[in-house]
């Protein structure tokens, strides 16, 4: 038990710093890390709490695809030269400024309020709502309240998603003017005759190609 | 006093892992070059040792006794922390590799999982070693790698999905034991074919090597490393590539099982079937590193999201819907 106790408080440890430093750390890029660090350890918190299966999705979703384009935006774009433009120059910072702090100061009362619920409902609190047996694994668990219970909720979200993919794709997509495109089919299905020509090349004179 | 027990017995069987790995990976870079040369009618390296065997381990000297250049305009943490990154990752997945019946480090419920998601993990050695060099042909390697690696792991995800419906769990040592009927080969061979592929792509080998086309980006994000850290990230990608081996030996080929249930195959261990599937299989990388012409990068995007995707998830609903239609679905 002691390790478990010991296992625990560093990963959360990990997980607050790293947590508080997403937010604090003054390189872009850094601050993506520390969110990559703070979701693996959140997900091995996941897996001591017996979550094995939550824990590796976590793992495949937010770290390996998720984190990934972060990053990518991130490297990507110029940050260092915008966090100048928002921060630094009097015109534009009174524009960002204030959403965000409106921002923070509605998820700050958010979570007031979860808490408090807690504190009103203390059913709430406790984790044993729904029994899980030992016998089968909590993969096999998962799946069976989640494609029996919850299969409306469960295709309504696929769905939600879906939508959100194509929507992305819609807005983003356009064709350029002027974009020379290869064609697989017609490379592929070039002959020889086509694109090979053997000339009779007569000395002192030589041939004219390509008119 | 009982936990320093434990503690020491964990080691020495991490230990006794671990350096089978480490030797294997030095072994199979020497059979790579020796594979490569032989298809171009080549020696290979052949005059370190007997066959030329301990070439691998006079340039891992080689390398250690390089100095190791660090950039000053480089990010120094990452810039460090980026091979360290890519080779623990390619050996911490080895943990939940079987090499027979209760012959596993961790034999973890989601065995195929954990695979999956540290082998997701790997492509930030290569991100963190590509931003944090800051010069523009190890980024742009490092871009197309990103791209690359979490495209196919898509259709490798899928892939997994095909046989985890024949077997009914996510431990390795269970997928294993399903096919003592029948190697899944047989019935998902379609599946295996786009397997290796996507496997020759995750782990960065030709044909799809793009993130280090050396005739386009010099070695891509591993351009200013130099020495042992060099010599880490060439750990790493050979321990990720014996992985996706081992991985596809386990999904397809049996894993430990002998191919015929008869007397004399009966005796040799099931770690020996194991090594030869993987060795087998990672001959087969080699071959098509010699063989196949290197693909442009639309190419490489194109394939993976318009042609494997679409297959394989189509693959999915047939295989499901052959379990359930002549009642074969695993039960719990």
């Amino acid at each position: 038990m002691v390790a478990h106790a010991i296992f625990f408080y560093v990963f959360s440890i990990i997980a607050v710093i790293s947590a508080i430093m997403v937010t604090v750390s003054k390189n872009t890029v850094h601050s993506v890390f520390f969110l990559i660090l703070d979701f693996i350890s959140i997900s091995c918190l996941f897996i001591m709490i017996g979550a094995e299966f939550l824990g590796m999705i976590m793992l495949i979703v937010y770290v390996g695809a998720v984190a990934v384009l972060f990053l990518f935006v991130v490297m990507m774009l110029n940050v260092a030269q915008q966090k100048n433009q928002w921060f630094k120059s009097e015109s534009t910072s009174s524009s960002h400024i204030p959403v965000g702090l409106i921002i923070s100061t509605i998820i700050f009362f958010e979570l007031i309020i979860v808490v408090g619920g807690w504190k009103y409902k203390p059913e709430l609190s406790n984790p044993n709502t729904t029994q899980i047996s030992n016998e089968i694994s909590n993969t096999h668990s998962l799946g069976q309240v989640l494609y029996t219970e919850y299969i409306h909720i469960f295709q309504i979200s696929g769905m939600i998603l879906l939508i959100a993919m194509i929507g992305a794709i819609v807005l983003t997509f356009r064709r350029r003017e002027g974009l020379k495109t290869q064609s697989y089919l017609k490379q592929i299905s070039r002959e020889r005759s086509e694109g090979i020509e053997v000339l009779e090349v007569q000395s002192n004179k030589g041939v004219k190609i390509d008119d | 006093m009982e936990y320093i027990n434990l503690v020491f017995e964990e080691v020495y069987k991490i230990l006794f892992l671990l350096v089978p790995v480490l030797v294997s990976v030095a072994m199979i870079v020497w059979l790579d070059r020796r594979v490569w040369a032989f298809v171009q009618k080549r020696q290979g390296p052949n005059v370190v040792g007997p066959f030329g065997l301990l070439q691998s381990l006079a340039d891992a000297l080689k390398y250690i006794f390089k100095e190791i250049i660090i950039p000053a305009s480089s990010n120094k943490i990452i810039f460090i922390l980026a091979p360290i990154i890519t080779m623990t990752l390619a050996l911490i997945a080895w943990a939940v590799i079987p090499f027979g019946e209760e012959q596993v480090l961790a034999n973890i419920n989601v065995g195929i999982l954990y695979i999956f998601a540290v082998s997701s993990l790997g492509v930030y050695g290569i991100i963190m070693g590509g931003w944090a060099s800051n010069s523009k042909y190890p980024f742009l390697g490092s871009i197309r790698s990103a791209a690359q690696m979490v495209s196919y792991e898509v259709s490798i995800g899928i892939i997994i999905i095909n046989v985890l419906l024949c077997v009914g769990s996510l431990n390795l040592s269970d997928i294993v034991l399903a096919q003592e009927n029948i190697w899944f080969i047989i019935p998902l061979f379609p599946m295996f074919v786009i397997f290796f592929i996507s496997a020759l792509a995750e782990t960065n080998r030709p044909p799809f090597d793009l993130p280090e086309a050396e005739a386009e980006l010099v070695a891509g994000y591993q351009t200013e490393y130099s020495g042992m850290m060099y010599a880490m990230f060439w750990l790493g990608e050979y321990a990720n590539i014996l992985l996706m081996c081992a991985l596809g030996s386990i999904l397809f080929l049996g894993g430990w099982l002998s191919p015929i249930d008869l007397y004399p195959f009966n005796l040799i261990p099931g770690a020996i079937w194991l090594v030869i599937k993987i060795l087998l299989l990672f001959i087969l990388f080699a071959l098509v590193k010699a063989v196949v012409p290197r693909y442009r990068y639309d190419q490489l995007m194109r394939l993976g999201w318009k042609i494997f995707l679409p297959f394989s998830l189509t693959y999915v609903v047939l295989t499901a819907s052959y379990l359930f239609y002549f009642n074969l679905l695993p039960s719990l």
